[in-house]
């Protein structure tokens, strides 16, 4: 009798998390649908696609969509120039960003919360509102049309993030652990090489990832001042495929796997530090 | 130059061993926020100053190669004003920007609350596939859902008629605003639910066990555990988040664009398409640079709550 009494709230237990689990799985099922309708497509013959029943698990997968997406006009222009431009944003970003987080985190000086304000804010002016002075003022300098030009915005836009993020690391550092370095008898030098940069490690990983998802995945900026298009970066070449040849979906969803998959590899490897990053400290215990 | 200003603000006990060393040093912050602040300067401060300036001028084709506008005072704000467009514009805006942010916000945290009730592999696969989700570039998903809701050979179509939930062979979905927002609004808080869930859960990971338990052993009910104990610890997190969601969804602008060949029926516009359209496409960048106004002010109230935010939890820090 009283066994029956224990399991019975217990099996009742069990039965709820299976419904959770399965409610969760649903969830999963839905969210990822797109991604794998993505990644299918990119594998499946011509005829399959074009069929009035869609095929939901391709039965003779094929590469032709690759080689199709990769002998795309401009294709490869576009990887390089993604490459350049990234490349550049995420060093540049990380060389600026670190000086500054050092001044905000280790120094106090006068006008050191209206910097954090401005840090802050410029985040929030809307782009598609800046747009239109940033193309007077880029035209101006004639830096319309050039990688530097698009290079020059993207670091704007990193450095906010960046900044704020490494302050943040920095500020976790204890003060005591760089003055025992320096009592050891180490340089002020010789303790940031041995001492902080360690630390800082996993913030100097995230925003250099920040700064590369943000390059690499940039569209409004580069499809206004891009104009050749020997000079356009991947995601224009991506959004101007439909338009140039009709809707030929299998070498697009090919082309779109193909421009995902960094930034997928990126991500999976650093997602925990970006979430952790923007709520560390945000709950009070 | 800078130095000399710090020396008013070292408090009196440290300024007597003010010795070259000193001055060094006080220098040293400035010396290394210029490069950052200089970017920052050239490609966001200069140019909002022109916005400002320029939404007060005609700035047509002329204008741009001569590279200098016309002064008109306010006319461009009294056209935009008195023009039906840009409050029909205004209204699809706002009721598009609460319609995504309410749903993104409510899925996102309900998935974070259901992440707390399963296994833990289950666990592990939804945040992984949220994470899969939250790596695709925009152009990327746009075009998934472009071939998704193909009118032709989408898989949406197909899925929806065998569902029995109407006809909807060959149905075109941005034939009709209503459904063609009805999508972009999908797209977009598909989109913008791993980055909420995951930042919940890491918040709700941060809510003491203690709390929750003692709440239960007095008896409250899950529902009154989550308004009364979990809200309030984790409203940090739901001001950053719902403001940070206002200002990314009220400034839409790729996904409508590359969704209709960048070439949108002004049923579509948005106040950034409506600004893009003025500027670049009929070259009245003084009107366009008049909407931006508008758009910027806009936000200026989200921005405000979100800046308190941060820097009140940039402060526990």
């Amino acid at each position: 009798m009283s066994a029956v009494a224990v399991t019975r709230p217990r099996s009742r237990k069990r039965l709820r998390k299976a419904g959770w689990n399965a409610l969760a799985l649903l969830v999963l099922a839905v969210m990822v649908f797109p991604v794998y309708w993505m990644v299918t497509t990119a594998f499946k013959p011509g005829h399959d696609i074009l069929s009035y029943t869609p095929q939901f698990f391709p039965t003779h997968p094929v590469l032709s969509n690759f080689t199709d997406a990769v002998h795309q006009q401009f294709f490869w222009n576009a990887v390089k120039n993604s490459l350049i431009v990234t490349s550049v944003v995420v060093v540049l970003s990380l060389v600026l960003a670190f000086l500054a987080a050092l001044a905000l985190a280790k120094f106090s000086f006068y006008g050191r919360k209206p910097f954090i304000v401005v840090i802050l804010g410029v985040q929030m002016v809307p782009l598609a509102a800046l747009i239109i002075p940033l193309y007077i003022m880029m035209s101006r300098l004639h830096e319309v049309d050039k990688l530097s030009g698009v290079i020059v915005m993207y670091l704007t836009f990193a450095l906010p993030f960046a900044v704020w993020t490494l302050r943040g690391f920095l500020l976790g550092v204890p003060k005591e652990l760089e003055e025992s370095a320096m009592v050891d008898g180490a340089t002020r030098f010789g303790a940031f090489v041995r001492i902080l940069l360690p630390l800082l490690g996993p913030g100097l990983v995230a925003t250099s990832i920040f700064a590369f998802i943000l390059a690499w995945n940039e569209f409004i900026i580069a499809y206004v001042f891009l104009h050749t298009p020997e000079k356009q970066t991947l995601m224009v070449w991506l959004a101007s495929f439909t338009t140039l040849r009709g809707t030929d979906w299998g070498p697009l969803m090919a082309g779109a796997t193909l421009c995902a998959l960094p930034v997928i590899i990126f991500f999976l490897l650093v997602q925990r530090k970006i979430a952790f990053g923007l709520t560390a400290g945000a709950v009070k215990g | 130059m800078a130095s000399v200003a710090e020396s008013g603000y070292i408090p009196a006990s440290r300024r007597r061993r003010f010795s070259r060393r000193r001055v060094g040093h006080a220098a040293a912050p400035y010396l290394l926020l210029t490069p950052a602040a200089a970017v920052i300067g050239l490609v966001l401060a200069y140019p909002l100053y022109l916005l400002v300036k320029m939404s007060f001028q005609k700035y047509g084709l002329f204008e741009l190669i001569r590279h200098k506008g016309r002064w008109v005072g306010t006319a461009n704000y009294a056209s935009i004003f008195h023009d039906g467009e840009f409050w029909r514009v205004v209204l699809r805006t706002l009721v598009f920007t609460a319609a995504c942010v309410s749903l993104t916000m409510i899925l996102g945290t309900a998935i974070a609350l259901l992440l707390l009730q399963v296994s833990r592999w289950v666990r592990i696969a939804l945040t992984t596939g949220l994470v899969l989700v939250w790596a695709v570039p925009v152009i990327v998903a746009v075009n998934i859902w472009r071939w998704m809701v193909d009118y032709q050979f989408g898989v949406a179509n197909w899925t929806l008629t065998k569902l029995h939930l109407g006809n909807f062979v060959r149905h075109d979905w941005f034939a009709n605003p209503w459904t063609g927002f009805g999508v972009f609004t999908l797209l977009i808080v598909w989109g913008a639910i791993p980055f909420v869930t995951i930042t919940v859960y890491a918040g709700l990971a941060q809510v003491p066990h203690e709390l929750l338990e003692a709440a239960a052993i007095d008896g409250a009910r899950p529902w009154a555990i989550f308004r009364e104990v979990t809200l309030p610890l984790l409203k940090p997190i739901f001001v950053i988040l719902t403001s940070l969601s206002i200002i990314w969804d009220f400034q839409v602008f790729q996904q409508i664009w590359v969704m209709l060949d960048s070439r949108p029926s002004s049923d579509y516009y948005t106040m950034a398409i409506y600004a893009f359209h003025q500027s670049f496409q009929i070259s009245e960048y003084g009107l366009g640079a008049a909407i931006a106004v508008v758009m910027v002010l806009f936000m200026f109230a989200a921005t405000l709550v979100y800046l308190r935010q941060m820097l009140r939890t940039g402060e526990v820090n």
